[in-house]
């Protein structure tokens, strides 16, 4: 971390010589050197993404971005449309006070609230650059470059607001529920209408500028709408798409002003926010438009709890289930966002590890939109220093259910429903689940019979080999090592 | 503004972005958005050149477009700092088992 700070400063330090040395006149060979950084920078982004595949070379991958970003920024400090510094050295230093200790304090658990701070920042950097171009150089703007603008400041400013929004819906400074109203979808798309309309008529005649904070408000005002009736569960979805729309933006910024690593940098933010939201739904067999207007889990429909559950759910204690875990030769955990919320990633680790001092194999199951945001549940596993290789995706694991012996699955609910399966009336039809049901035993750690986020009784608690362990995760987890441990 | 190479550029990353990054495991989504996040806050090259330029004393909108500048520079640069900062602290958590390597190759080639 020190040599990564030291290295910015470093360049910072470099750019700012190399342009004072040039002082009164930037040379031809200063332009030369700034595209040439420009090209390498563009590079090593890509080289960055490619070793990201793999956890062994990820690790490589971040460092030939930050050379990339270096490069750029210290190309970008030497160009000849830089030429006062005091400014930008003191935004640095501020970005640096935010950025530094959201980076270094933040608990993992905590990624996905992070996420959609960055999300909201990147955002409004975009949307900021295009409303000062606009202004310094209206109305002489071209219409291609206009149109560009346009929709910089439109996915700028609503990305902005909708990443906030998000962020406080998984801080829960916001509720976390779906907020809905009457008309609601009429209501959103009247208001984006407008923002269209507005910036439609600043394209054919820039030189309107009353309607520019018109504009501005109607942008901001529809990316709060967008995320409000969106849930905690559909969060995934959402975090992907706002990410796409962040680096859609600055892809558009790059057109704007016709540089192109920028609409590269952009253009691959914005194909990888788009592969994880389609990823996300297809994990939940939901398209985009009922993700973002379904306002998904504000009614519950179908069965009744009393229906599925009457006289049928058996509970236990942790002795209960210690008892069946003496002699198990596979044991599966599948975790859900309630393992992040009650913290249980490190007790969940020593059960495991008691467990396989004991002869059993355990490996952990993870469903891809298992938590907050893609990739949730790997991070906290890994935080507890549980290897990667027995963390398993969903279609590998589901073939061989029928050989576990025990599955415990903690904090998770609509993702081993098996009522997606069966019920095509269901919201949650067609949802690929983990098959926990076909396990030998499956065991239920929860609070209490209460819905998960889709808000319909879960018949998995129901079955013969199912086995409820009411209590809050990490406690649970605990005493079950006892028990393990006294048995 | 040259209209037709900028949108080959962008029609060309994009199609590279959708290869490369459908080749990421699963077990990393969470790093690579916040590495492409700390890529895309490369719109700190756009604030620094809006934040650096001179203004004349008097030009219409210098002053709100320095401020807007500098914003967008500490905000980008937040997410440019911040960003890589935090991508290697998660990665640095992810450790291979004894037999990690071939399976993590396996997963790695989705």
């Amino acid at each position: 971390m020190i040599r990564r700070l030291s290295l910015t400063a470093f360049g910072v330090l470099f750019s700012t010589v190399a342009a004072s040395a040039s002082d009164g006149g930037k040379t031809v060979t200063d332009q030369w050197f700034v595209s040439l950084a420009f090209i390498i920078a563009a590079v090593s982004f890509i080289l960055a993404l490619k070793w990201m595949s793999h956890p062994k070379t990820a690790r490589h991958g971040v460092m030939v971005g930050e050379f990339g970003m270096l490069l750029a920024i210290v190309g970008t400090l030497i160009s000849y449309q830089v030429v006062s510094y005091t400014w930008v050295m003191i935004a640095f230093a501020i970005g640096a006070a935010i950025g530094v200790p959201l980076a270094v304090f933040m608990p993992m658990t905590a990624v996905p609230q992070r996420t959609a701070l960055s999300h909201a920042f990147g955002a409004i950097a975009a949307a900021l650059v295009g409303s000062a171009h606009f202004l310094l150089h209206m109305p002489n703007i071209g219409t291609f470059e206009m149109v560009a603008l346009i929709f910089e400041m439109l996915l700028g400013f609503l990305t902005f607001t909708g990443s906030l929004m998000a962020f406080g819906k998984l801080q829960e400074i916001l509720p976390s529920h779906p907020f809905t109203f009457k008309n609601q979808n009429l209501f959103n798309f009247t208001i984006l209408g407008l923002a269209l309309v507005a910036g439609g008529i600043l394209v054919v005649d820039p030189g309107q500028t009353w309607l520019f904070p018109f504009f501005i408000g109607f942008s901001l005002l529809f990316g709060v709408l967008l995320i409000l009736p969106i849930g905690g569960a559909d969060m995934p979805t959402v975090i992907a798409l706002l990410n796409a729309y962040a680096g859609l933006s600055a892809s558009l910024m790059g057109f704007v002003l016709g540089n192109k690593l920028l609409i590269i940098a952009g253009a691959l933010d914005g194909s990888s926010g788009l592969i994880l939201s389609i990823i996300m739904c297809k994990a939940m067999n939901r398209s985009f438009s009922n993700v973002l207007f379904g306002a998904f889990g504000a009614t519950s429909a179908g069965a009744s709890a009393d229906d599925v559950y009457g006289g049928k759910v058996k509970s236990g204690t942790a002795e209960d289930v210690a008892m069946m875990l003496e002699g198990a030769g596979r044991v599966l955990i599948v975790p859900g966002y309630g393992m992040a919320v009650s913290q249980a990633q490190f007790a969940v680790r020593d059960l495991a590890n008691l467990l396989e001092s004991r002869g059993s194999v355990v490996e952990y199951a993870i469903h891809p939109v298992a938590g907050r945001m893609p990739g949730h549940m790997n991070v906290l596993l890994a935080e507890a220093n549980i290897a990667y290789d027995k963390m398993i995706e969903m279609d590998e694991v589901n073939p061989t259910m029928a050989q576990v012996d025990v599955a415990i699955v903690i904090g998770a609910n609509d993702t081993v429903n098996p009522i997606a399966r069966t019920d095509p009336s269901s919201p949650i039809a067609g949802m690929p689940i983990i098959d926990v049901d076909k396990a030998r035993n499956v065991v239920i750690i929860k609070r209490s019979l209460s819905p998960g986020f889709a808000g319909i009784p879960n018949p998995l608690f129901a079955l013969d080999n199912a086995l409820m362990y009411f209590a809050d995760g990490k406690k649970a987890v605990m005493d079950l090592i006892t028990a393990l441990k006294a048995a | 503004m040259d209209i037709v190479s900028d949108l080959l550029v962008f029609i060309l990353a994009t199609f590279l972005g959708l290869e490369v990054i459908r080749r990421v495991s699963h077990l990393l989504h969470t790093p690579l958005m916040s590495l492409t996040n700390a890529i895309s806050a490369i719109s700190v090259v756009g604030a620094i050149i809006i934040a650096g330029q001179h203004y004349e004393p008097g030009q219409p909108y210098g002053t709100i477009a320095k401020t807007l500048g500098v914003i967008a520079v500490a905000a980008a640069f937040s997410n440019v700092i911040g960003g890589f900062m935090i991508t290697d602290r998660m990665l640095k958590m992810f450790k291979g088992g004894p037999k990690g390597d071939a399976k993590a190759t396996k997963e790695g080639s989705h």
